[in-house]
């Protein structure tokens, strides 16, 4: 293993490279999917450096990304503030958020912090919406920016990198450890020294903070803002969903998830337009019935027995 | 063996689970270097107590104390912190990790904290010491029974801790196993470790332990060395009911 200690840094650098020139070839449907798989590598991966190893289901990226969309929204709309201003605060804020969720949540245990999570976020989705529409006026919120299909894929592609960079020195890193401690036996953790709920709420707020990011980073695509869009509880499950499917335990892995499911939905969501969220969940008994440990699980089993 | 000052002192100590009282008023010392040996029957309040000093639990009323520092007050991790290691009673491995970073689990958070290259030689000698040396990067699920037991005490040593808990440690053993074990245990005992074992194994008890505080329906009931305790009149009763 040592002597590919820099090998996949090297691999990973070199596809985040090739990938940067993908505007310069794709025509707009295929811009359009390039942006979508984009902004679920970043969800999705960030979601499974925290949910990976501890084994906590979130279900709570769309009130982080809504968080994102809706602040950025507002700034501009209401207050003629940049862009680039919420850029980084909308992250801030949301990293708040995700550090208050996690102080509250994750001393609750398995299927108790997934269902306090979906509650949550629905629950700021309908807060939002309610203030929106009784204290600052119904109408619209629009970000309205140059931004063209192609500037929104890179600002997300540097995003990714970001997030694989921190996973990559979090996989290597003590927090990194004691979080996969935490997954395996949290009481162990607790004896061997680890501040378990320290470790857990630091790693949560960085996917509080990235989720934001990505949705500050989306809504110019969209221009047009409205609260019960951007918390969108179907954005929550579709980035576990991916993120199983490639498999949460490995950093590349909800990018093999990501990629050919961003794919299959695009052709559910034009052939099958009022069934989606049927076949979202008919895709995810399948990932939990038969592909438990994701395509990178898979994977990595064919490549243990193509070495032996 | 030569023992010191006091290391761990557990001072009227009692716990409660609702109307249960699980440890009633318990007080003893534990001094450097010594094994000190928590025995009696089923239910008489042995683990609980561990986890108490372990902080697994926090106690109802009563204080533990290791040298002038106040442990239970503390959570978990910070007792570990403080010097305090344990094995579980039911092994509890960390099972999709390696062998070589189970060991490492326990130094690099704990007591003395290592963590890169120097955790992973510590954990090398470890387990090499242990019979654990050949399959170090093997997952932890894939080993026996005894050597998951094994896995336990090397994670617990590696943080080098100055009060170790056993719980059972010798439990479910083979009589082959069993001499392994208590040979490993008395090398410990040797090394002048300061060990809290609770055990039902006769034979470990009477070879290993210093001093032994037997318990009894949540209280103390007897304290002296293994023989003393093994011939008290109130001892046998507990162990065997009237005659």
């Amino acid at each position: 293993m040592s002597e590919m200690k820099w090998g996949w840094p090297v691999i990973g650098a070199a596809l985040f490279l090739l990938s940067a020139f993908i505007p310069l070839i794709a025509d707009g449907y295929w811009m359009s999917i390039a942006v979508t798989i984009a902004m679920y590598t970043a969800l999705a991966t960030s979601w499974a450096l925290f949910s990976g190893p501890t084994h906590y289901i979130s279900l709570a990226s769309g009130a982080f990304f809504g968080i994102g969309g809706y602040l950025v929204a507002t700034a501009m709309s209401d207050y003629d503030l940049s862009f680039w201003l919420m850029l980084v605060v909308a992250p801030l804020v949301s990293a708040l958020v995700a550090a208050l969720i996690g102080f509250a949540t994750l001393r609750l245990s398995g299927v108790y912090f997934v269902i306090f999570t979906l509650g949550l976020a629905e629950m700021i989705r309908n807060l939002v919406s309610w203030v929106q529409n009784n204290f600052l006026g119904s109408r619209g919120l629009y970000v309205l920016t140059d931004f063209t299909e192609a500037h929104i894929y890179w600002m997300l592609l540097v995003v990714c990198l970001v997030i694989f960079v921190f996973g990559w020195w979090l996989s290597r890193s003590r927090l990194g450890f004691a979080l996969k401690i935490i997954g395996n036996d949290e009481e162990v953790a607790k004896h061997v020294g680890i501040n378990t709920a320290l470790a857990k709420v630091l790693v949560f707020t960085t996917t509080g903070f990235f989720g934001a990011l990505v949705g500050v980073i989306i809504a110019p695509r969209y221009s047009y803002i409205e609260p019960n869009q951007v918390f969108s509880p179907e954005l929550s499950f579709m980035v576990v969903i991916m993120a199983l499917l490639g498999g949460a335990h490995r950093l590349w892995g909800p990018l093999v998830g990501v990629i050919p499911f961003a794919l299959v939905w695009e052709t559910i969501t034009i052939a099958f337009p009022n069934s989606t969220t049927f076949f979202l969940g008919l895709a995810f008994l399948f990932i939990v019935y038969f592909i438990p440990h994701g395509f990178a699980g898979l994977i990595e089993k064919h490549w243990l027995r193509l070495r032996s | 063996m030569t023992t010191g000052r006091t290391l761990l002192k557990v001072n009227n100590i009692t716990k409660r689970f609702g109307g249960l009282v699980a440890v009633d008023n318990v007080s003893f010392d534990v001094k450097e270097h010594e094994v000190l040996g928590l025995i009696g029957p089923n239910g008489s309040g042995k683990t609980t107590i561990m986890n108490l000093i372990s902080g697994a639990f926090k106690v109802s009323s009563g204080t533990i104390s290791m040298q002038s520092r106040r442990l239970s007050s503390l959570p978990a991790h910070q007792i570990s912190r403080a010097g305090v290691a344990r094995t579980f009673q039911l092994v509890r491995i960390l099972p999709s990790l390696t062998i070589i970073e189970n060991v490492m689990a326990g130094s690099g958070f704990g007591h003395r904290r290592q963590w890169g290259r120097e955790a992973c030689h510590q954990a090398e000698a470890l387990l090499e010491r242990l019979g654990l040396g050949a399959q170090m990067h093997d997952p932890a699920a894939s080993l026996t029974y005894i050597d998951q037991k094994r896995l336990e005490l090397a994670r617990a040593l590696a943080g080098e801790p100055r009060v170790l808990l056993l719980d059972e440690w010798l439990a479910g053993l083979n009589p082959t196993e069993l001499q392994i074990g208590i040979d490993l245990v008395s090398q410990l005992r040797k090394e002048g470790r300061t060990i809290i074992l609770v055990e039902h194994v006769m034979d470990a008890i009477r070879s290993l332990c210093d001093r032994c505080v037997v318990m009894n329906s949540g209280e103390k009931i007897a304290e002296g060395t293994p023989a003393q305790v093994l011939s008290d009149k109130e001892v046998i009763h507990a162990y065997l009911g009237d005659d």
